[in-house]
């Protein structure tokens, strides 16, 4: 089996992960509403509970233990997507790349149940039980508030157009996409990018909201290769503030 | 996370007077009993006034209380701590509105209770005026914070109003889950390098006063509260509390290796009852009036997040919204 192909696909769903949930955790104790407050604190927690559990499979081939590995590297050293790395925004912001994301990695699980590498496959069969209630939610705003009234929809219109760029970087291709198919470790971001899309699109003609013209969309690319938007290292530095004020401890 | 029921507000007798004194008479017998009051029942105006107050005020503190630790979610150092710190601070988002639920019930919404928060005119728990600067300000808030409100919820939590003990048992199951969390924080700092240990007996200096005061003023400052008594709206006192709350804590700080900034703490064998310095009660007072080091921050953060949110709030009750089927 290609370890470093192996290795890129879990370092990117892993920092995927790990970002996106210390993202959505910022809105914890300052939601729209109670109820919604509570809904995005726990997937927050679930993605935060999903990047561990890549980050330990990197640890058995071989890389740092997960809280050196997520919490000491880098900028650079990431290889999350540019997307999740983006401040939250307002709610319609955050609502929007939520619903984005959540399908993308809906599909990427379920691709990854099949995985040949065993490991994968079976965190995979896992989490997809638990991103189906994230997909779920995700739905239930977007229709509701992409229907309510002329400020939801426009706020939530705005925020899919300035989206859109940063998730299609999502599907940004790895130097590995060939080795990673031919061994059935993972399919690919082209088949998942077209399952997305897909996907979204049922949501978003339930609604109001366009989806712009993807073929006229640059894709926001980089993360994958290590390289981000002005955001990415102030939040690793806030993230690592604690355990780098002391590197012997054990905390 | 609450603290002692300091806040009510001198019951006036003459609003008793107008009670029907034969309801009544059933309503204190039914206390008397055991029995729970539950939302329909009759009640007097007084009891009524005096729990929403007292379960607003709970609400409040854990919506605020919230955010002196939810700013460390992003710093917690590790997984371990940082899914377990992001799933304590969810459960007090969690109670405040189990909590504001409990007292819609006796008729006042949330959104008034919001409101009243912010305006000023509702209070909430003093602690949450106080600053966390480090960590171990945070981890100190886990474990002690948390441990004097489970004091306080769990003699709450036997008292007569139906919803608030149903929502009490819920919040202190809970609860002890935060304490265990705390107390495994607070070792590892206590036990670890000499800065950490310097970090947390300097949280310890800092917080040990502001906890004093949260169990409320000592019971010969007090005000007069035998009908909240007899009613089973106050179901320990304030200094009772603080007792228990030393009993079963200072041996566990000491046993850590750390100290209390108070010379004069100590048990007195003979009376079985913990000797202390008084905190400054006039420092209480004037943060309780909005005068601490973080009233206006956090009542600002609150404000700001319902102006946030209020076009969120708006549509959900827009009725041409096509989307109306419930979740689940």
């Amino acid at each position: 089996m290609n370890n470093i192909a192996l290795k890129d696909l879990l370092y990117k769903i892993a920092d995927d992960q790990l970002i996106i949930g210390h993202r959505n955790s910022e809105w914890t104790g300052i939601g729209p509403i109670l109820e919604e407050d509570i809904a995005f604190s726990s997937m927050a927690q679930d993605k935060i509970g999903h990047s561990y559990a890549f980050f330990n499979v990197l640890h058995e081939l071989g890389e740092s233990d997960p809280d050196t590995t997520a919490f000491l590297r880098n900028a650079e050293q990431f290889h999350n997507c540019q997307f999740v790395e983006l401040p939250i925004g307002e709610y319609d912001f955050s609502l929007v790349r939520h619903f984005l994301f959540d399908h993308s990695e809906m599909i990427r699980f379920e691709m990854l149940t099949n995985s040949s590498f065993e490991p994968i496959s079976l965190i995979a069969r896992k989490l997809k039980g638990e991103v189906k209630y994230h997909i779920m939610h995700a739905n239930v705003w977007i229709k509701k508030l992409g229907t309510a009234t002329n400020e939801s929809i426009e706020r939530l219109q705005k925020s899919l157009d300035e989206a859109i760029p940063f998730a299609l970087g999502i599907f940004e291709e790895s130097k590995y996409e060939e080795e990673l198919a031919n061994e059935k470790i993972f399919p690919g971001e082209i088949a998942l990018k077209e399952r997305w899309i897909e996907q979204i699109s049922d949501v978003l003609k339930q609604t109001e909201l366009q989806l712009p013209d993807l073929s006229l969309t640059e894709a926001r690319t980089g993360g994958r290769y290590g390289r981000h938007t002005e955001y990415l290292q102030p939040l690793l530095d806030e993230m690592s503030e604690v355990i780098k004020s002391d590197p012997t401890a054990e905390w | 996370m609450y603290g002692g029921g300091n806040l009510f507000e001198t019951p006036k007798l003459d609003e008793l007077r107008n009670e029907d004194p034969i309801k009544l008479k059933e309503f204190e017998d039914r206390i008397e009993r055991g029995e729970k009051i539950e939302p329909n029942d009759w009640m007097p105006a007084l009891y009524r006034k005096q729990l929403i107050r007292m379960i607003e005020q709970h609400a409040h503190s854990e919506i605020i209380g919230a955010l002196p630790e939810g700013t460390w979610i992003t710093r917690a150092p590790g997984f371990k701590r940082k899914m377990s710190l992001m799933a304590k601070v969810q459960d007090e988002v969690g109670h405040a509105q189990l909590l504001y639920s409990a007292a819609e019930t006796l008729g006042k919404s949330r959104e008034q209770m919001i409101d009243d928060l912010i305006s000023g005119k509702s209070k909430y728990s003093n602690i949450f005026n106080y600053p966390t600067f480090t960590w171990a300000d945070c981890c100190f808030i886990s474990w002690l914070v948390d441990a004097g409100a489970i004091v306080n919820q769990t003699a709450n939590a036997r008292g007569s109003y139906g919803p608030y003990c149903r929502a009490l048992d819920r919040i202190c199951a809970e609860e002890s889950f935060h304490l265990k969390y705390g107390h495994h924080c607070v070792i590892h700092l206590a036990t670890g390098t000499p800065k950490q240990r310097k970090m947390m007996q300097e949280a310890i200096d800092r917080w040990w006063e502001p906890l004093m005061h949260f169990f409320g003023p000592p019971d010969k400052l007090s005000v007069h509260t035998e009908t909240l008594v007899k009613w089973k709206v106050k179901m320990a006192t304030n200094d009772e509390n603080r007792q228990q709350f030393l009993d079963m804590y200072v041996p566990k700080i000491w046993e850590l290796g750390l100290t209390i900034p108070d010379p004069n703490l100590k048990k007195n064998a003979e009376t079985g009852l913990w000797e202390y310095t008084e905190p400054d009660w006039a420092e209480f007072k004037r943060v309780i009036n909005g005068d601490g080091p973080c009233n206006k921050e956090r009542l600002a953060v609150r404000r700001v997040a319902e102006e946030r949110g209020e076009w969120v709030r708006q549509a959900m009750l827009a009725p041409q919204s096509k989307y109306v089927v419930p979740l689940a």
